[in-house]
């Protein structure tokens, strides 16, 4: 069973270290198709984090198609997640990249600035990813989940 | 069943004597409060938050406008509702097990016995222990006992977790919020300090000087606020919105605001945190109030489900 950590100065919204820890246990290996994440009374119980959030999280995992719920049993994992692509043709393009950035005279928060706003504004618009935006019918439909 | 757990109409409480708000401690309160919500009350000392509670628990009769509570008058509702206020009353001759034991006579046909007596143990309270005898942080577990025990629909609590120490308030946290995510308990906390709160609810009230100045589910409470950063005038810019504050940055200048469509180009814009949110709220006393559609006060008492058949 994964055990969440979540780090409440990280600023990083508490559904997404849900989604990024599990996304990482699967990466690793910790979660393989078939295993159960923990019930969302299990996580509240030890993170003391809102139920909602829990399911919120959850939902986003089950949208990227990476878990499933099986009403009344919990939610399972469907999928892995490839360990990030170590050896392939995208990884050494960014290696190249990055050594000529080095080699232009970046430092290494210059170059992180950079990654991080380009990856800003190629992700930015994900179709549906809008999860958090969407409002008040979302947080019903959570409140007819936690029965 | 109702979907509505408090709902407050115009509710204002004035005590007698002047003081500094006119003698007003609540004034012009109307919010609704979603059945199932994790809902965190915050405010300055004083602002209100206290005797907010207090009317939902029906120990206050308004002095004007009105509080109902799961839909009805909140005296009517009494056993569907726990309270804990502020300094924990307990009666101090008796112990932590004849506590218990009172809770299980005066609950009957709802009191879970097995869930009372874990809250206690697992702070490692002597049964035989006597209230008067126990800390702050110890009598805090008991009172949350007895109010969890009971099996609420709506748990009312003042200040729940300002004398326990950081593991047990964790722990204590994870157990309720347990509890309520599995009984679809809603559950009112108050407090003056966000932080531990902040993870805990899914809706805000803030109180202050007797008001409602921000209510409604925190997701869409971040919604409706933006971060802005950038150089130029103020007034020519953010003018369509709604500044709740602003402040100079090096050359330009940061501000909070309730965008009414989109900013102009060159400002940068970022969500804020629900911290952001509050501060700017608190250090500008003059704006606005806001409460979201799911806040918002129906008009009639139709049921929504209604409309959906077929």
């Amino acid at each position: 069973m994964v055990e969440y950590r979540i780090d409440r100065r990280s600023g990083v919204a508490t559904y997404l270290q849900i989604v990024q820890q599990t996304k990482q246990a699967l990466r690793l290996g910790l979660l393989e198709p078939g295993d159960q994440l923990p019930t969302a009374r299990e996580v509240v119980e030890t993170t003391a984090i809102n139920p909602n959030t829990v399911l919120k999280a959850y939902r986003e995992l089950e949208r990227e198609g990476l878990v499933e719920a099986r009403r009344g049993l919990g939610t399972f994992v469907r999928r892995s997640l490839g360990a990030a692509a170590a050896g392939s043709p995208l990884r050494s393009e960014l290696a190249a990249w990055a050594s000529r950035a080095r080699a232009s005279g970046l430092d290494r928060d210059d170059v992180a600035a950079l990654f991080a706003s380009v990856l800003e504004e190629q992700f930015a618009e994900r179709p549906g990813a809008g999860a958090d935006e969407s409002g008040a019918g979302q947080i019903n439909e959570t409140e007819g989940d936690k029965a | 069943m109702t979907d509505t757990a408090i709902e407050a109409a115009a509710l204002g409480k004035r005590f007698g004597g002047p003081s500094r708000s006119g003698g007003w401690a609540l004034r012009d309160c109307s919010f609704r409060l979603p059945a199932a919500s994790i809902c965190a009350v915050v405010g300055p000392n004083g602002a209100g938050k206290s005797t907010l509670l207090a009317h939902a628990a029906g120990l206050l009769e308004p002095t004007e406008g009105t509080v109902t509570v799961l839909g009805a008058h909140p005296s009517a509702t009494r056993e569907r509702i726990a309270y804990v206020a502020q300094d924990k009353p307990l009666y101090p001759q008796l112990t932590v097990a004849e506590t218990l034991r009172l809770g299980l006579e005066l609950n009957p046909g709802r009191w879970d016995a097995s869930l009372a007596e874990r809250i206690v143990t697992d702070g490692d309270l002597d049964p035989r222990a006597r209230i008067r005898a126990l800390s702050g942080g110890q009598r805090t577990r008991v009172a949350l006992a007895l109010a969890l025990g009971k099996r609420p629909e709506l748990l009312l609590l003042d200040e729940p977790m300002a004398d326990l120490d950081p593991l047990a308030r964790h722990q204590l946290m994870g157990t309720l919020l347990a509890e309520a995510a599995e009984q679809g308990t809603t559950v009112v906390m108050s407090s003056h300090i966000l932080g531990e709160l902040a993870h805990a609810c899914d809706f805000l009230l803030l109180v202050g000087e007797g008001r409602i100045r921000l209510g409604g589910a925190i997701d869409d409470l971040v919604a409706a606020h933006r971060l802005v950063t950038g150089r130029g005038p103020l007034t020519d810019a953010l003018a369509p919105h709604t500044v709740i504050e602003s402040r100079a940055t090096g050359r330009g200048l940061t501000a909070l605001i309730r965008p009414a469509g989109p900013v102009a180009p060159g400002w940068e814009t970022a969500e804020p945190s629900l911290e952001d949110i509050l501060l700017a709220h608190l250090r500008s006393p003059d704006a606005p109030a806001l409460l979201t559609p799911s806040a918002s006060v129906r008009s009639g008492s139709s049921d929504m489900s209604a409309a959906v058949t077929g």
